[in-house]
C-alpha cells in the first residue's frame, strides 16, 4: 500500500504516550555522548538555576518522531525534521515524566506529506513547530 | 558574541564511520523500535545496505563541530549558559550502517536580541564518495549576563 494511499489532511497517523525516567536520561546520555550532567544531576541542575534534573532536548526529539517511522512501516523516510525546544521536560527520580505525542497530517503532495507533531506533558507543549517531512521510498 | 564567525572556514571533521551496534545503541536510547532500525533483513527487505539510523542520530556526528565552535578561543560562548533553541535534520538519504561521514561546520547566523546570543550553524555530512546525505541545523541561545 502506498504510504498516500486514503491519507488526508487533517488526519491523526498515530499517537502514544512516552514514560520517562532518570534511566532513560543516563541512556541516552551514553548513545548521544551529551554527559551535561544537568541530566542526570539535580544538585548540578538546581545549581544553575533549573528546577530539577531536564530530559535532553534531543531525546525528546528523538523519541518524538518515533510514532511516525511506526506509522509509515517502510513505505517511506523521514526526509526533513526539525523542532523548536520550547520548554524543558523536568524528570522526577521517582515519578519520572510522561509526554504524550500526537501526529497530524498537515500538507500533502507529489512527493509525500508533512506531519506536525504535538509533545505535550500534562497540560503543556514541549516542543513547537515540530515538523516531520515523509517522503515515499 | 564575535559576529565574524559567520565568515570563518572550518576544517572538515575527520570521517565518523557508522557502526551497526551504535545505530542499535542510540535507537534504543531514543525508543525506537522500529525493525528497519535494528534488523539487517528488514532494512535490506526495504532496499537499505544495512541497519538504518533514527532521524536524530546525526546529532551524535555533529557533536564534533559542535566542539570545534566552542573551542574557537575568540568565539565568546560559555558553555554553561547556551540551551538548545532549535534543531532540524535536512536528508538527501536516510543515514545507514556503514556510512563513512565528514561533517563540515558553517556558522550561518549570530543574532542578537535582549541580551542574549542566538548562533545558528550548519553542519554538512557527507559520505565517502562525496556525495550529501544529510545537514544538521542548530540554533543554540546564549544567554547574557542579566537572563
Amino acid at each position: 500500500m502506498s504510504l498516500l494511499d486514503g491519507l488526508e489532511v487533517g488526519q491523526v497517523v498515530a499517537e502514544r504516550a512516552f514514560s520517562l525516567t532518570r534511566d532513560s536520561l543516563v541512556r541516552y546520555a551514553g548513545a548521544s555522548g551529551d554527559f551535561n550532567p544537568i541530566h542526570y544531576r539535580d544538585d548540578v541542575a538546581t545549581a544553575v538555576g533549573l528546577p530539577g534534573v531536564l530530559a535532553h532536548g534531543m531525546l525528546t526529539m528523538g523519541f518524538a518522531v518515533q510514532p511516525v517511522t511506526d506509522w509509515l512501516d517502510a513505505r517511506g523516510w523521514v526526509s526533513d525534521y526539525r523542532v523548536r525546544f520550547t520548554r524543558p521536560v523536568l524528570v522526577d527520580p521517582q515519578l519520572g515524566a510522561v509526554v504524550t505525542v500526537t501526529a497530524t497530517v498537515v500538507v500533502l503532495d507529489d512527493a509525500g506529506a508533512r506531519i506536525d507533531l504535538t509533545a505535550t506533558v500534562g497540560e503543556q507543549t514541549v516542543l513547537g513547530k515540530a515538523q516531520v517531512r515523509v517522503t515515499a521510498f | 558574541m564575535n559576529l565574524e564567525l559567520t565568515e570563518r572556514a572550518f576544517a572538515p571533521t575527520a570521517p565518523y564511520l557508522v557502526g551497526r551496534e551504535k545505530v542499535r545503541e542510540f535507537a534504543r536510547a531514543v525508543l525506537a523500535t522500529a525493525p528497519l532500525h535494528h534488523d539487517p533483513d528488514a532494512a535490506r527487505a526495504a532496499g537499505f545496505a544495512d541497519v538504518v539510523a533514527p532521524p536524530t542520530f546525526p546529532i551524535v556526528i555533529a557533536e564534533a563541530t559542535l566542539q570545534q565552535l566552542l573551542a574557537e578561543p575568540d568565539a565568546g560562548i560559555d558553555f554553561g549558559r547556551v540551551v538548545h533553541g532549535d534543531q532540524q535534520f535536512t536528508y538527501s538519504r536516510p543515514v545507514v550502517a556503514g556510512d563513512e561521514l565528514t561533517a563540515t561546520l558553517r556558522v550561518t547566523s549570530i543574532k542578537t536580541l535582549g541580551g542574549n546570543s542566538m548562533v545558528t550553524s550548519e553542519s554538512a555530512m557527507t559520505d565517502a564518495s562525496g556525495a550529501h546525505v544529510v545537514t544538521s541545523i542548530s540554533t543554540l541561545v546564549i544567554r547574557g549576563d542579566e537572563s
